[in-house]
């Protein structure tokens, strides 16, 4: 019994004797139980998010200091509800709690989290990684919750009953969080149950945790009174769909009306800095190539920031409120009828923000097919990259006016439309996709409601932080590195010293060769390059028509809105939206879907396939809206 | 088919006691009593709480009536028909009432 007296806030001081002290320590636990709140709350100096390269991980690690000083890997694992590996991600979780994952080394203890508000169901998992016999330290987590709902729970009876340390913790707050630290520098324990189911049913693991509850006085809280009254309006059966809607123009309207003035404020910025640094530089070459080539080019992808992070902060809070559970309620009847997995719908939805962490967040689809199938239609959802695309060719050519007062104006809505056009074509391809190669039985869609809960600014703001990064990353590797070889292929060959005309030059022979394929869907020759350009990423045809038209000497002065209406045809330019919104212009989603499938096969014909269809749409659209802007 | 189609489809008898989840109109309670679903369906169900014995309620009601929200000790899980028509229950009697 030694191990429940540290089961207290206040530990035992470490046995010298048993001396051994964690150096990777496992977080587990069901989802919506606050791990990754509590890991972040635990690593918050010392983060490093970061995905693992390796075949099917994904989890994060993270640094923490115990009592002594000593630095200990935490592991955040996957959200599970039982050991028995049914989805990819509950087989990591398994994989690495077993040290069957290569490349990681058995975690040397465990820190189980549970949602103190829902001990019944929670504690059977407890019990199932008690049973492996690793050091445990099971927390309960939402003790704020639990208390200001009217619940209870004896802490130490638990922990005699699991025989481990148990704390009543809040990661939200950072109650009770020095019990980890405690954990981690007091000496090793194997657990030493004095009642665990040895073998048994999810029954009878259920009825054990009752037992055991009861044992400890749980008193279960009463519903919260807010999630009721919420849940009232937002899944009523007529109010539910209309708060959906005004939720997803909101979303877009917002990363509009706020996300737009934000970014013009740092177009003049990136302006200013960029024409004083030329003014210093001396004249030539190399004041070219940085101004140009790296301050233009990086620099116009890079004005797309606040909007991004705009998008990001609004997911987010849907996502941390508890919103997006009931969206995806509200959202399964249309899924139903694509015929895809109810469980498709959150790593679709998230796939508007990227497509990357979307293909990954199919792994809790149980089904392979089904899985396969929301792989292939996740990049038509329309991802924050094609923001910068969207929101540059709207903006010339469609002035804003108010539709509906300051709540909607024409520009949210022809970027509404593009959202919805993606989405028809997500849904048409699933649909044909169900009917022929990937025709499988309807798995179930079983999705929890989680209680809502005011978004943590620490939860957000990570989250920001690390899309930011992300971002910043793209601007500074891919598209800087595409940037500089687009300055190269303008600025060559040189006559006697000098930069050719653009027309001259490498990237002009270049573009004027693929132009008889794009011609017939209205662009010249600088949309073809970027068009080529963009298959690193799809903002990359900013930065490129931004560098092409930076040395262009007719359009030196002009901004690059001016340039695309000078250039492109209306009807043009609704060609290349349509383009853009179909095609898989994407290296990090070929490199990922190829990955999670393990193979070419997929990626090549998911390329293949976006490109014909964007190119016939876009070819059809051409000429379609030839006929109504004449 | 034809036949039903065009005279609609015969009523289907509502019987008061082993009726499936499905069957249960919004607000109404019931006790679970089994699941005709594979092991793995059930198996994650009973993790989510829905342990026969247990009390369920018909908490909300997805546009259409599809799917639809049930709760089982505070836990609410939302499920569609194709699902609930699998789960066994017996009914318990009045609507809740303030819930």
């Amino acid at each position: 019994m030694g191990a429940a007296t540290s089961c207290h806030s206040v530990a035992s001081a470490p046995d010298p004797a048993l001396g051994a002290t964690y150096r990777t320590v496992a977080v587990v636990g069901p989802p919506n139980s606050g791990k990754t709140t509590l890991f972040n709350r635990l690593t918050r100096l010392r983060q490093k998010v970061g995905n693992f390269p390796g075949v099917t991980v994904e989890h994060h690690t993270g640094y923490i200091r115990d009592a002594d000083g000593q630095e200990v890997a935490l592991i955040d694992l996957p959200g599970v509800y039982s050991l028995t590996p049914k989805s990819e991600d509950e087989k990591v979780a398994v994989d690495v709690l077993t040290g069957q994952m290569p490349g990681m080394p058995r975690p040397d203890a465990v820190i189980v989290v549970l949602n103190s508000t829902n001990l019944h169901s929670h504690l059977v998992l407890a019990a199932r990684v008690i049973a492996l016999g690793i050091p445990t330290l099971v927390l309960l987590n939402m003790a704020d919750e639990l208390r200001k709902q009217g619940g209870h729970v004896d802490v130490l009876s638990l922990a005699r009953q699991l025989g481990t340390p148990v704390a009543l913790v809040s990661a939200t707050t950072g109650e009770g969080i020095v019990a980890v630290q405690n954990f981690l520098s007091a000496a090793a324990t194997s657990p030493d149950p004095v009642e665990l189911p040895v073998v048994g049913s999810t029954r009878g693991y259920r009825e054990w945790a009752v037992r055991v509850g009861e044992n400890a006085g749980y008193r279960r809280p009463a519903t919260p009174v807010w999630t009721q009254r919420l849940d009232a309006i937002f899944l009523h059966r007529i109010w539910g769909p209309v708060v959906f809607a005004v939720v997803v123009i909101g979303v877009f309207q917002t990363i509009f009306a706020v996300g737009q003035p934000l970014s013009n404020l740092l177009q003049r910025f990136l302006d200013v800095t960029g024409a004083q640094l030329g003014a210093r530089l001396p004249q030539g070459i190399f004041n070219s190539l940085v101004i140009n080539g790296v301050w233009k080019g990086t620099g116009s992808v890079l004005v797309f920031l606040p909007q991004i992070l705009l998008l990001f902060l609004v997911i987010g809070i849907l996502e941390d409120s508890g919103y997006l559970s009931r969206a995806a309620v509200i959202a399964d009847r249309t899924m139903s009828r694509a015929g895809l997995n109810g469980k498709s719908f959150i790593p679709l939805l998230s796939a508007y923000a990227c497509a990357v962490p979307a293909i990954m967040a199919t792994r809790t689809i149980e089904s392979r097919r089904d899985r396969i199938a929301t792989i292939l239609v996740a990049p038509f959802m329309t991802c924050s990259a094609r923001l910068p695309v969207y929101t540059m060719v709207i903006a010339a050519f469609l002035p804003n006016r108010p539709l509906l007062g300051f709540f909607l104006g024409t520009r949210a809505v022809a970027m509404l439309g593009l959202y919805v056009l993606g989405f028809l074509m997500a849904v048409l391809t699933a649909r044909l996709l169900k009917s022929t190669i990937l025709r499988s039985r309807e798995s179930p869609f079983i999705l929890e409601m989680p209680p809502y809960r005011w978004p943590t600014l620490s939860s957000l703001g990570l989250r920001l932080v690390d899309r930011g990064k992300a971002f910043l990353y793209r601007a500074g590797t891919v598209i800087m590195l595409v940037t500089l070889l687009l300055w190269a292929a303008t600025n060559f060959p040189m006559h006697n010293g000098k930069p050719p005309e653009v027309q001259n030059s490498v990237v002009a022979k270049l573009g004027h060769a693929i132009e008889p394929v794009i011609r017939p869907l209205g662009f010249d020759w600088k949309i073809g390059v970027g068009l080529v350009t963009s298959i690193a990423a799809r903002e990359v045809i900013i930065s490129t028509l931004g560098t092409l038209h930076g040395v262009d000497p007719e359009s030196h002065a002009t901004d690059l809105q001016a340039a695309m209406r000078r250039e492109l045809t209306p009807a043009a330019a609704v060609a290349l939206l349509v383009f853009f919104a179909f095609a898989m212009q994407c290296m990090s989603t070929i490199a990922v879907v190829r990955r999670e499938t393990n193979g070419w096969k997929w990626p090549a014909l998911q390329f293949g396939y976006m490109t014909i269809v964007a190119y016939v749409s876009a070819f059809a659209t051409y000429h379609i809206a030839g006929h109504f802007f004449r | 088919m034809i036949f039903n189609f065009i005279f609609g489809r015969p009523k289907k008898e509502r019987s008061r006691r082993g009726s499936a989840l499905a069957d249960l109109r919004l607000g109404e309670r019931a006790i679970l009593a089994g699941m005709e679903l594979s092991t793995p369906i059930a198996e994650h169900l009973m993790n989510l709480g829905f342990i026969p014995g247990l009390e369920v309620t018909v908490a909300r009601s997805g546009p259409g009536g599809d799917p639809r929200v049930y709760r089982v000790e505070g836990t609410e899980v939302a499920m569609r028909r194709e699902l609930s028509r699998h789960i066994q229950v017996e009914l318990l009697g009045a609507p809740a009432f303030g819930d």
